[in-house]
């Protein structure tokens, strides 16, 4: 009898079934740590026959792809210069547009409208990247060609913008960045949106209530309160643009050499010369291995920055990524 | 000299986003003077620059004649203004014509070649010199099917374990788990592909059949595209669910397992939903990753553990790339094929993550999924 009037002990202990539990997701978190981690591992195990061949250093430095000499000679110096070319391409096509939607969303629109532009940019975001590949490659570029060619007559002065003597216009790195844009452009304008949605209202009543214009509103409070949120958004599709594989594959030549002229057809970006290659010999194989690693470093490099560019921002402190 | 006396004048009061007839007269002529200027300006004086650069040359007339116009009538802050809200609203509206122009060209390219034989044929006994409705692609429907099927019996269960660790765990391991389910959804989609080649197919290739070229492969690849991205959106959905109800759970006495299964899931099940159907909506367009695990093949294969296996992306980029145009064009029967099953599972994703505050107050709360298809473009 007494023993009943004594106050239950509480306990913090878990029991033995949420014991399991904590185990079993701990597991299953554990299992995408080490996959991401394999990921990386193993491209370096198999690149191996490749690097040993090469070298590490000329392999990063080469810029050609030939396995028919003995030794080889190959190396992705080309294929990362074409590849930061569309992705930087991409990227300064993107981000405008990608302000622009945000700030037609936030600021705006009504609240019709808004949910429209906002499923167009997830739509844009779910369109398989194959079917933006064969619109570019068959139809835009067509499209795009007599402006490349008006640009490359009245700015070749401009370094990027020059051509060789006869130049073709079709499937060139300029092309290949308006079809990538599209791509990056969902990521651009859902970060800058989120961003954008946490300026503090107090602060653009305040510049309304001191007489400014909405423009001037956006200028002094939500494109400063914004900007760490721009500049991530941006690297993000950057992270995304140079990961962008078929619709490059069947745009781009994919020639392993350095090319500066981004008006003319030519250039080659790492995945998209991967994709072209797949089911080669061995060896080239391993040179796929190694080339695929420096891919996933620089995307993964670049996605690190981005998000930690953007949580360091005043704006992007609540934002998760 | 003349003082003017404002108490005298008789003024409305002036909305900001009013808009009078002279405006609307300033934004057309300001539009018609520009179109003439650029068509002076290229079709007469110099060489043309083609349609596009024609659209962009007079964009950008436009903005500086109803700039320059509006600063006469109005002053300099208000023509500021004015040119900033056309520059964001074309900017916007500039969104929708890539998208109805890439659907419309898939439309016109692909509804011509399309048979019903499509569905049920696959290349057998096809040559290039015949016809583009000939054969058809139900080889690579079904190994879409198949690999994707697969792909998200792998992905779904690891995906919301780990959400679920994500979110309803304590364990200190969340953080870098997160760091690293990040970094996983932002790994290009080829690497994916030669990842599985280099761990199961280059080594295990010649003993077993099991890991060569085949269905079960590509669906490894495309699950290690999937997992990311079913994790981030489930994390936010769960993230959604009130913590009262949790609490209120906990409360009663239930373990954690039992609050997670049967509070925190089922009220979070409508948002699931659509994050695996937004989920399988990229996988099904995913080609780069099966380049080097599922390779193609041109006839019905409907074993996914043994030989190679087509599927709908890898049809169509194999095929446009074929020199002859009836293979073009068969490709471009796929592609229309693959356009219809995304659209309609992304209109699928949307009809179950609707509204329906507005319909029924009573239901079950639900959480709201707007944000939840923000997390699906990551």
């Amino acid at each position: 009898m007494a023993a009943e009037r004594t106050p239950r002990f509480v306990t913090e202990e878990p029991a033995q079934v949420d014991r399991w539990f904590d185990r079993i997701t701990l597991a299953a978190g554990v299992v995408v740590l080490v996959l991401l981690t394999l990921v990386g591992l193993f491209l370096l195990l198999r690149s191996r026959d490749a690097l040993s061949v090469t070298g590490v250093w000329e392999f990063l430095t080469r810029a050609e792809w030939r396995t028919d000499v003995k030794p080889a000679r190959i190396g992705v110096l080309g294929l990362v210069m074409g590849t930061v070319l569309v992705a930087f391409t991409a990227v300064a096509i993107a981000v405008p547009f990608g302000v622009l939607a945000a700030l037609f969303i936030t600021e705006y629109s009504s609240t019709r409208s808004r949910r429209y532009l906002t499923a167009l940019v997830d739509l844009l975001a779910a369109v398989p990247s194959v079917l933006f590949g064969i619109w570019g490659f068959r139809f835009l570029s067509a499209q795009i060609e007599p402006l490349s060619r008006w640009i490359s007559r009245h700015f070749s002065w401009i370094p990027i913008f020059a051509t060789g003597k006869h130049p073709r216009f079709s499937g060139s790195i300029f092309i290949a960045g308006i079809v990538v844009s599209l791509m990056a452009l969902p990521i651009v304008a859902s970060v800058v949106r989120e961003v954008f949605a946490q300026t503090p209202p107090g602060e653009k009543e305040a510049a309304f209530a001191l007489g400014a214009t909405r423009w001037g509103m956006i200028r002094l409070v939500v494109l400063p309160f914004g900007r760490g949120g721009i500049i991530g958004g941006a690297m993000l599709g950057l992270g995304r643009a140079l990961g962008e594989t078929i619709a490059v594959a069947l745009i781009l030549p994919q020639v392993a050499q350095v090319v500066f002229h981004i008006l003319e057809n030519g250039g080659a970006t790492v995945s998209g010369f991967i994709a072209n290659r797949a089911g080669s010999d061995d060896f080239t194989t391993s040179g796929l291995m190694a080339a695929g690693l420096v891919l996933f470093f620089l995307t993964l490099g670049t996605n690190m920055v981005a998000s930690v560019v953007v949580s360091h921002s005043r704006s992007g402190a609540g934002v998760e990524l | 000299m003349v003082v003017a006396v404002p108490a005298t004048r008789t003024r409305r009061p002036r909305r900001p986003v009013e808009r009078t007839t002279d405006d609307v007269l300033t934004l057309a002529g300001s539009g018609v003077s520009a179109v003439s200027v650029c068509w002076l300006l290229f079709a007469r004086f110099t060489d043309g620059v083609g349609w596009f650069g024609f659209l962009l040359c007079t964009f950008a007339v436009f903005l500086a004649i109803f700039y320059v116009v509006t600063a006469e009538h109005h002053g300099t802050l208000v023509a500021a203004d004015r040119v900033a809200t056309a520059v964001v609203v074309c900017g916007a509206v500039a969104l929708l014509v890539p998208l109805t122009w890439l659907i419309g060209y898939v439309v016109a390219k692909g509804l011509p070649t399309l048979r019903p034989n499509f569905f049920f044929d696959d290349q057998r006994g096809v040559t290039p010199l015949m016809p583009a409705s000939a054969g058809g692609g139900s080889h690579a429907i079904v190994g879409t099917i198949e690999q994707v099927g697969l792909a998200l019996s792998w992905s779904l269960p690891l995906g919301l374990l780990a959400a679920v660790f994500l979110n309803e765990s304590r364990s200190k391991w969340r953080r870098p788990v997160r760091i690293f389910v990040d970094a996983m959804s932002g790994i290009p989609s080829v690497v994916a592909g030669l990842f599985i080649f280099a761990v199961l197919i280059l080594p295990f290739a010649k003993h077993y059949t099991v890991f060569s070229f085949n269905g079960l492969m590509a669906s490894l690849a495309l699950a290690m595209i999937m997992l990311p991205t079913i994790t981030q959106t489930i994390t936010v959905v769960l993230r959604l669910v009130p913590d009262g109800l949790r609490e209120a759970s906990l409360a009663l006495g239930s373990s954690r397992v039992r609050t997670v299964w049967s509070v925190v899931l089922p009220t979070a099940r409508t948002g699931m939903t659509t994050a695996v159907v937004l989920g399988i909506a990229r996988a099904v367009g995913e080609t780069a990753p099966l380049l080097f695990t599922a390779f193609g093949y041109d006839l019905m294969n409907p074993n996914p553990t043994s030989g190679a296996q087509d599927s709908l992306p890898l049809f169509v980029f194999k095929n446009v790339r074929k020199p002859d145009i009836s293979a073009v064009d068969r490709g471009f029967a796929g592609a229309f094929v693959l356009m219809l099953i995304v659209l309609a599972l992304f209109g699928l994703a949307r009809y179950i993550g609707r509204d329906r505050s507005k319909q029924s107050s009573n239901r079950r709360r639900v959480p709201r999924l707007s944000s939840l298809q923000e997390r699906f473009q990551r």
